[in-house]
């Protein structure tokens, strides 16, 4: 604390997260919250170290800026580059492979999150005795759960290695197509647990209610504000995490645009730097930076779309969204158990494609005229992200490369849910506990962030909490980890 | 028919012909001799020295080195391994070799040499040193961060196509594969038909717009280290 009373609170880095961040509290003598800022302190660069290199180079090199959902990146550079060698419909047999391949992306890196990062706080609570309150907590009291949650993390990643090849950082999706089918041997390894998989993420989808009901309206209102929210959809309102059009909704559900196409992203997205972070804040151009800002990821994609295409899903959907009597759903929290709804589409598809013959399909790629620009999108498990390309067509090189990461997208989103929790539980309190900045990383951690995608940083693993005076000089440090 | 010799590899008595160097007479005999400049079709180049053998106590290269009677060679001992594994690694050091998003990763001579010796993380510095991509040919690349000047291009376009494309060019730390243009490799003759454009060990010199084309499981190393073929013989 500094002589007029002031403090300065630092959690950095932000833990049970994907990345590297840290926030900052400002308070004043009354213990008033001045400012509340999520920053993100790495850097990765790979828009520019991917110009000079070639197109078909891009799905597997950007892809390697993430180890937890690669093949987001893998599929979306495809998809851009699918574009670029003139290819607008890809083989049956290709299509239905990468769908598969997003699919078990999505499943195991839910499942990762919902049980490995999030359960901790949801089944214990937030200011549980912080021994306790890890997977490791999760793993001694909730055994069964535990297992459950590494096979079916190891599930998706089997879908992950039959269809790209390698479980992490594979290269089966290839401009204008996939470079395999999947044989005979691999369908029946992965059907053969396939519906107990769909089996336990609705057991999942069934906690995660559990717990959120039983929070009741304190839960619901923790760390919330309106927002708008985007994803995209496919072009007849349904879910779609592969591919479709873009769509926006206002926090009470007005659409603000609709059937946008990649091609035309830069009409209506546009980024805004500041100066304390390395993330850009993305912003829809025709309502301006200061309120144009949107959500993304599972609550988005829930709230955006007009219904599922699996019944499971569907049906907890109309469920979910019946807590906004239809329309949108603000609440950060909500996140996880949207995140389930996901999960359970997820494992609903996987069952579907698996009995679908075309995987065993032999035209693999298509052929067209080279494009000078590409541009894909893909709803990744944290929401939905953007690859954009262009070559010069001579040589083959990528002249620009622009990506709009999913936690890009969520960027002002998570900087207000700390200002907002902050107020909600920091505010007045004269002494911060550890419980209590813990608040701080729930409310951050329901959006899933992957800091490292983000901004394109290597770094140790560690919660450093300082107390700094308006003077820079640290008045109190705890460490952790 | 002329008279066999007898030479004894690793304590293994193995008959050799007259003429032969002690690598075919060993690729006869289904012993593997590590080597990268090597190719089969075009003359030894001696360039690489990873198949240096010792002969009866003297340090030779394999790919030259004329068979004669009664050569006690020493070739798989801890010695040699770990010398064929630290030029390996000033073969990654020196030049920028990232594997992860290289389109020859599983089909690469240097790197399946790594995996086969044993070369998990190098201990010498990175030079990290810039070099030239020369992506002027519409269906060749040169990406000089992958040459490891083996030759193999500038002796098969010399040699097999009667071209003489490639040539090296500068010394020491600064010897580069140069083309036979003022500028770039579009302004050569060279074809992607070549036989120097199929015969390169690295990601150096490689055809556009095939990468990843072949799934993981079925690339050249995937199934077996290299030098397997020889030593299934």
């Amino acid at each position: 604390m500094a002589d007029n009373g002031k403090r300065k609170i630092v959690i950095n880095p932000v833990t049970r997260i994907e990345g590297h961040g840290k926030v900052t509290i400002h308070m004043d003598a009354a213990n008033n919250v001045e400012q509340a800022r999520f920053h993100i302190i790495e850097f990765r660069g790979f828009e520019r170290f991917i110009q000079g290199r070639f197109y078909w180079e891009a799905p597997v090199a950007v892809q390697r800026l993430c180890g937890i959902c690669p093949v987001s990146h893998h599929l979306c550079g495809a998809k851009a580059t699918d574009v670029i060698v003139g290819v607008d419909k890809l083989p049956p047999t290709a299509e239905k492979m990468r769908r598969l391949m997003h699919y078990g992306q999505t499943y195991q890196s839910h499942a990762m999150h919902f049980y490995h990062l999030a359960s901790p706080d949801l089944l214990f609570g937030f200011d549980a005795p912080v021994a306790k309150r890890n997977v490791i907590g999760v793993i001694q009291e909730f055994p069964e759960a535990a297992t459950k949650a590494v096979l079916m993390r190891r599930f998706g990643q089997e879908i992950i290695k039959a269809t790209a090849g390698k479980k992490v950082h594979g290269t089966g999706a290839i401009p204008g197509g996939i470079n395999k089918n999947l044989s005979v041997e691999e369908r029946d390894s992965l059907k053969k647990d396939a519906d107990k998989m769909l089996e336990w993420a609705v057991e999942a989808l069934e906690l995660a209610k559990k717990v959120t009901k039983a929070g009741g309206q304190s839960l619901l209102e923790f760390g919330s504000f309106p927002s708008n929210h985007l994803s995209i959809v496919r072009p007849d309102g349904c879910m779609d995490l592969y591919d479709g059009v873009l769509r926006a909704k206002t926090s009470d559900g007005k659409i603000i645009l609709d059937q946008v196409k990649p091609a035309d992203y830069l009409d209506y997205i546009r980024e805004e730097v500041r100066p304390w972070s390395y993330m850009k804040f993305p912003f829809i151009t025709s309502i301006g930076q200061e309120n144009g800002w949107y959500r993304v990821g599972p609550l988005s994609r829930i709230n955006c779309c007009d219904f599922i295409d699996t019944p499971v899903a569907e049906k907890e959907r109309q469920e979910f969204m019946a807590l906004g009597g239809g329309k949108p759903i603000n609440s950060t929290m909500a996140y996880h158990w949207a995140r389930m709804i996901e999960l359970v589409h997820s494992a609903e598809k996987i069952v579907e494609l698996l009995d679908d013959p075309d995987l065993q399909g032999t035209n693999l790629v298509a052929v067209g005229k080279k494009r000078p620009r590409g541009v894909a999108w893909i709803e990744a498990p944290r929401g939905t992200l953007f690859h954009h390309y262009e070559i010069n067509p001579e040589t083959d090189q990528i002249r620009v490369a622009n990506l709009i990461v999913s936690t890009t997208n969520n960027n002002e989103a998570m900087n207000r849910c700390v200002q907002v929790v902050a107020n909600q539980h920091l505010k007045g309190k004269a002494e911060i506990t550890e419980g209590l900045l813990n608040h701080i990383e729930v409310g951050i951690r329901a959006y899933d962030p992957c800091l490292s995608c983000a901004t394109h940083a290597l770094g140790r693993m560690r919660l450093q909490v300082q107390l700094v005076g308006p003077d820079g000089s640290i008045i109190e440090e705890k460490l952790r980890g | 028919m002329s008279q066999q010799l007898k030479i004894v590899i690793d304590g293994k008595e193995i008959s050799a012909g007259p003429g032969q160097t002690i690598m075919e007479a060993a690729d006869a005999a289904g012993i593997y001799i590590p080597r990268l400049c090597f190719h089969e079709g075009l003359p030894p180049g001696g360039h690489c020295r990873l198949c240096t053998v010792k002969v009866n106590g003297r340090p030779v290269s394999a790919c030259t080195f004329p068979v004669a009677e009664g050569q006690v060679i020493e070739n798989a001992s801890e010695e040699m391994t770990a010398l064929r594994r630290k030029i390996v690694e000033m073969l990654f050091c020196e030049g920028n070799h990232y594997c992860p998003s290289c389109e020859a990763s599983g089909n690469c001579e240097l790197q399946a040499m790594a995996y086969r010796l044993g070369l998990l993380n190098p201990q010498l510095p990175y030079l990290r040193k810039p070099r030239e991509l020369d992506a002027s040919h519409k269906d060749i690349y040169v990406d000089r961060n992958r040459c490891i000047l083996c030759g193999r291009c500038v002796r098969a376009s010399k040699l097999l196509d009667g071209k003489t494309v490639f040539g090296f060019e500068g010394r020491g730390i600064n010897k580069r594969v140069a083309v036979d243009a003022e500028r770039s490799l579009n302004e050569t003759p060279f074809s992607v038909t070549d036989q120097a454009a199929k015969i390169c060990p690295t990601g150096c010199l490689t055809l556009k717009r095939k990468g990843w084309a072949i799934p993981v499981g079925q690339r050249a190393f995937d199934k077996g280290p290299i030098g397997a073929d020889i030593e299934r013989k």
